[in-house]
């Protein structure tokens, strides 16, 4: 299961071949990965993954600890930094150019922790990285690419409010 | 079961959890709901999950449910106040059943509050469309099921007030 956040939530949308298995949350303060935490926990034999970015984590920076405690084996924490708020226009995230926040999920307590700044790096190392036991953390620095959309089709992105009544039986016991 | 100063004892509300087979209970410790931790912790049946701030909580709550479990979040009533957009985004627009206990801070029976956390709890829940019951003793202790079932009945998030007087 996947649980894409603000722009990753129409990025993934275009690549997902299950889109029945994603969980696509708008907004709350970047909470993505503390919703994955918890579907981790709850389901330790499904493999979770949370497409985090920078602006998001450091809204919600203890969730690196919180996770870390916890140490789901199942997750994967996948970030996008691109050093903007690409949802808003693209202003810069404060301080995110010097943050390491790799080395703040190894110190949390994440059985791995990883930084790529090469596409190739990335893909070779991809295999490996998602069969780890978790929680696994990836960083990706990546160029800014922001989407030029109307207010019209941000209301029309993938999101979980529209997903939730069809997944909410997908483990009732 | 004894009383404690609160006239409220933990097992109290542990038996109302088990009662409903709640399993995972997502929490950020506080002063008014510090007396259940020891009871709570060592329960084999539940899993408390502890977290850095509040508004993880609903998120974290949202996820357990999503995968099969019976979770409570508890909190303290600031802690609701920091957990606003959480509780709009997730548990209100997913419409998550999902029993919210909330430690009243600065709660009082007589008189009047000095404590502005305990001035706006219930506006906060007012305003949010969230019915709420207030448990002070081990005979409001019944209210958590009551709770649970109409989060349930209508799908929507429901709280709990666990008063002590403020002192």
């Amino acid at each position: 299961m996947v649980v894409p956040t603000m722009q990753s939530n129409r990025r993934w949308s275009l690549v997902s071949s299950r889109p029945d298995l994603d969980l696509p949350l708008t907004g709350c303060m970047g909470k993505a990965s503390s919703m994955a935490l918890g579907l981790a926990l709850a389901q330790p034999k499904t493999r979770v993954i949370v497409i985090d970015g920078d602006g998001s984590l450091l809204m919600n920076l203890g969730t690196f600890v919180t996770i870390g405690e916890q140490a789901p084996a199942n997750l994967i924490h996948v970030s996008f930094d691109n050093g903007v708020y690409a949802t808003t226009g693209g202003q810069p995230v404060p301080g995110s150019h010097r943050v390491d926040f790799a080395a703040y999920a190894k110190s949390s307590g994440y059985r791995s922790s990883h930084q790529f700044e090469h596409l190739e790096d990335f893909i070779s190392s991809i295999e490996d990285l998602f069969s780890a036991e978790g929680p696994v953390f990836i960083n990706l620095k990546i160029q800014e690419d922001l989407d030029d959309l109307s207010a019209d089709e941000r209301m029309a992105m993938p999101s979980l409010v529209k997903n939730y009544p069809a997944m909410k039986d997908l483990f009732a016991s | 079961m004894s009383d404690n100063a609160a006239g409220l004892d933990p097992r109290s509300i542990l038996k109302e959890f088990k009662k409903n087979k709640i399993s995972h209970l997502v929490w950020l410790p506080d002063s008014e709901t510090n007396f259940m931790y020891q009871v709570m912790t060592s329960d084999k049946d539940l899993t408390v999950v502890p977290v850095c701030r509040e508004a993880e909580t609903i998120a974290i709550a949202a996820g357990l449910q999503l995968g099969g479990k019976r979770t409570v979040v508890l909190v303290q009533n600031t802690g609701i106040f920091e957990s606003g957009d959480s509780i709009r985004g997730i548990a209100l627009d997913l419409n998550l059943p999902l029993l919210l206990l909330i430690g009243y801070r600065g709660w009082v029976r007589h008189g009047i509050t000095k404590d502005s956390a305990a001035f706006y709890t219930e506006h906060f829940l007012h305003s949010w469309g969230i019915d709420y019951y207030l448990i002070e003793s081990d005979s409001d202790a019944h209210l958590i099921s009551h709770a649970l079932s109409s989060a349930e009945a209508n799908s929507k998030p429901v709280a709990v007030l666990l008063g002590r007087e403020y002192s």
